[in-house]
């Protein structure tokens, strides 16, 4: 079987972003660019997958900027077969994410598409849905447990009240969530093996998507500031406080 | 213009998410109706068409139902998508699952998890972990919207809606629902608490976590947990908060070993007072906190256990 894993790259998780001076939107200028952390763990299940004898081969896409090509090398280097760049500037959104991805998929015939369950950058969680739908496949978000068979998927996905076990049927969408598995770090000789795996550039344009925002960002802001507090000096000044705001 | 809103419910109870979406579906300006799809979900239909601002409820009571798989709930709104403007869910777990594949079947984008309504086609959303707001417009077409349920009070009750019989939609057979674990608690629901006493790495171990518990029943509070807290096994997955966990805005906050990382603050900063308890006071959660103690947390966990007592809570 062949996996399909999705990787964005993303303002690092330990970056602090800033907002532009106009407020127009997010100055990534300068900043640390990573692997999503939910793509890492979708990168790191294909391969356990592959080494378990359930895949055979692993193809990773990233959709982005020229340099998401590096994204894409960390996957090579962690042990993915080939990359697929769809090179597309400034904002892609989700839907048209989806699309792209369904019309590799279509041509590329994947048993299974392992996607993270959000990008860290616009938090949205779409992406894997939105595939499955457009193809009219099963899916299983949150992942915590993914078990292989031939035509199907046992999958326990977290959820708001515990954990949820079904079957889905193959080929099918998941979307990964942070206990699915620890993510390897990729070996200097695995990294400059990957130098030599190839990577196939396209376009959204010879995919036939379009990839015109349809969603119009009028603008960015900082959240509100909380006031700063006081220390309290023990466990009964504190409760005295809290009684006196009556919340406890 | 009027609006479908799927109800999250266990057949019999409503949960609060959905009230709350419905007071964000009543911003939209339009007529609310509200799905209740399930299996045997005839109370949890009635208390729906309870609430004040809902015009109509469809009830959908089909063994398909009996839980929400994705592809089966997503397949009944598409079924009628057609006759609504807008279509929300509760940025849940379920709500999260269902809507984007609705989306994408009808062409259009999905606005995530909205926290606040400017107007019937201007958002706002948090983005980068809560730590940068944005102001988006949806385009013209069908709206499809997760609503972050703590960022919009629950609708009240006092209105009765006729209950629609409504017929299933297609059978996807794409998944089997297999099982599932529900973590039983006594405690209150998380993410509608007034009270939330969250657990962090520095709690440490169980005996402390223990004492954390004993903490949050005298308060009548749920208990949360940071990322790392879950990692170290302290507590299950749906305790946590934060940018991938759940979001909470409870009257009191006390957050017990937990540092701040801003995946964790987002998901708790609109409480209304917070509380840090740590032993490291450069901690960043003091910088967020109304009332910070610096202290060593398994003496100051004990402490705060008996001198509640002494106070009276049991």
């Amino acid at each position: 079987m062949k996996v399909i894993v999705t990787v964005k790259r993303v303002v690092d998780y330990n970056a602090k972003v800033r907002i532009k001076a106009d407020g127009s939107g997010v100055d990534r200028s300068n900043l640390k660019m990573s692997m999503n952390p939910f793509d890492e763990i979708a990168v790191e299940e294909a391969i356990r997958l592959k080494e378990k004898g359930k895949a055979d081969e692993i193809v990773v896409v990233s959709i982005g900027p020229s340099e998401a090509a590096d994204t894409i090398r960390t996957a090579l280097a962690m042990g993915v077969d080939r990359g697929i760049l769809v090179r597309c500037d400034g904002e892609v959104e989700s839907l048209a994410v989806a699309k792209i991805l369904k019309s590799i998929c279509v041509a590329e015939q994947p048993g299974l598409v392992i996607t993270g369950k959000q990008a860290i950058d616009d938090d949205a969680g779409q992406t894997g849905p939105m595939l499955a739908a457009l193809l009219g496949w099963a899916q299983a978000t949150r992942v915590y447990r993914l078990d292989v068979s031939d035509r199907t998927a046992r999958v326990e996905r977290e959820t708001d009240t515990g954990l949820e076990t079904i079957d889905v049927c193959l080929p099918a969408v998941v979307t990964t969530d942070l206990r699915l598995n620890e993510p390897r770090f990729a070996s200097l000789p695995s990294i400059m093996k990957a130098r030599k795996k190839p990577i196939e550039e396209k376009t959204a344009a010879d995919l036939g998507v379009d990839t015109t925002p349809r969603v119009t960002v009028l603008g960015v802001k900082e959240p509100a500031t909380r006031a700063a507090g006081i220390k309290v000096e023990s466990v009964a000044e504190l409760l005295d406080k809290l009684q006196q705001a009556e919340v406890i | 213009m009027t609006s479908l809103i799927l109800a999250e419910h266990d057949n019999n109870t409503l949960a609060d998410s959905t009230a709350r979406t419905i007071t964000a579906a009543l911003q939209l300006g339009n007529s609310v109706e509200v799905l209740v799809a399930g299996d045997g979900c005839a109370k949890a239909a009635d208390a729906a068409a309870q609430i004040s601002g809902v015009a109509a409820v469809l009830k959908v009571d089909d063994p398909l139902y009996a839980h929400p798989v994705a592809e089966a709930v997503a397949a009944l709104i598409l079924s009628i998508a057609s006759r609504y403007d807008a279509v929300l869910a509760p940025a849940t777990s379920t709500g999260k699952a269902i809507l984007p594949r609705v989306a994408a079947v009808l062409d259009v984008p999905q606005i995530s998890e909205i926290t606040r309504i400017l107007d019937a086609d201007t958002f706002e959303r948090p983005i980068y972990a809560g730590s940068v707001v944005q102001t988006v417009k949806a385009p013209a077409g069908t709206k499809v919207i997760t609503v972050r349920p703590s960022a919009f009070a629950a609708a009240a009750a006092g209105a009765n809606a006729p209950v629609v019989v409504t017929p299933a939609g297609p059978d996807p057979g794409l998944t089997r629902f297999v099982g599932e674990t529900v973590s039983q608690s006594t405690r209150p629901e998380l993410t509608t608490a007034k009270t939330v006493i969250s657990a962090g790495r520095g709690v440490g171990s169980k005996d402390n976590f223990d004492v954390l518990l004993r903490i949050a029943d005298k308060l009548k509070a749920a208990v949360g947990a940071s990322r790392a807290a879950v990692d170290i096994g302290l507590t299950a997955n749906d305790c946590q908060i934060g940018q991938t966990g759940k979001v909470v805005a409870s009257d009191l906050y006390i957050a017990v070993g937990i540092s701040g990382a801003i995946q964790h603050i987002s998901g708790m900063k609109d409480s209304r007072i917070i509380v840090a308890i740590n032993k490291d006071e450069d901690a960043p959660i003091f910088k967020i906190a109304d009332y910070g103690l610096v202290a060593d947390l398994s003496p100051v966990l004990q402490e705060i256990d008996l001198e509640l007592a002494r106070r009276g809570y049991a």
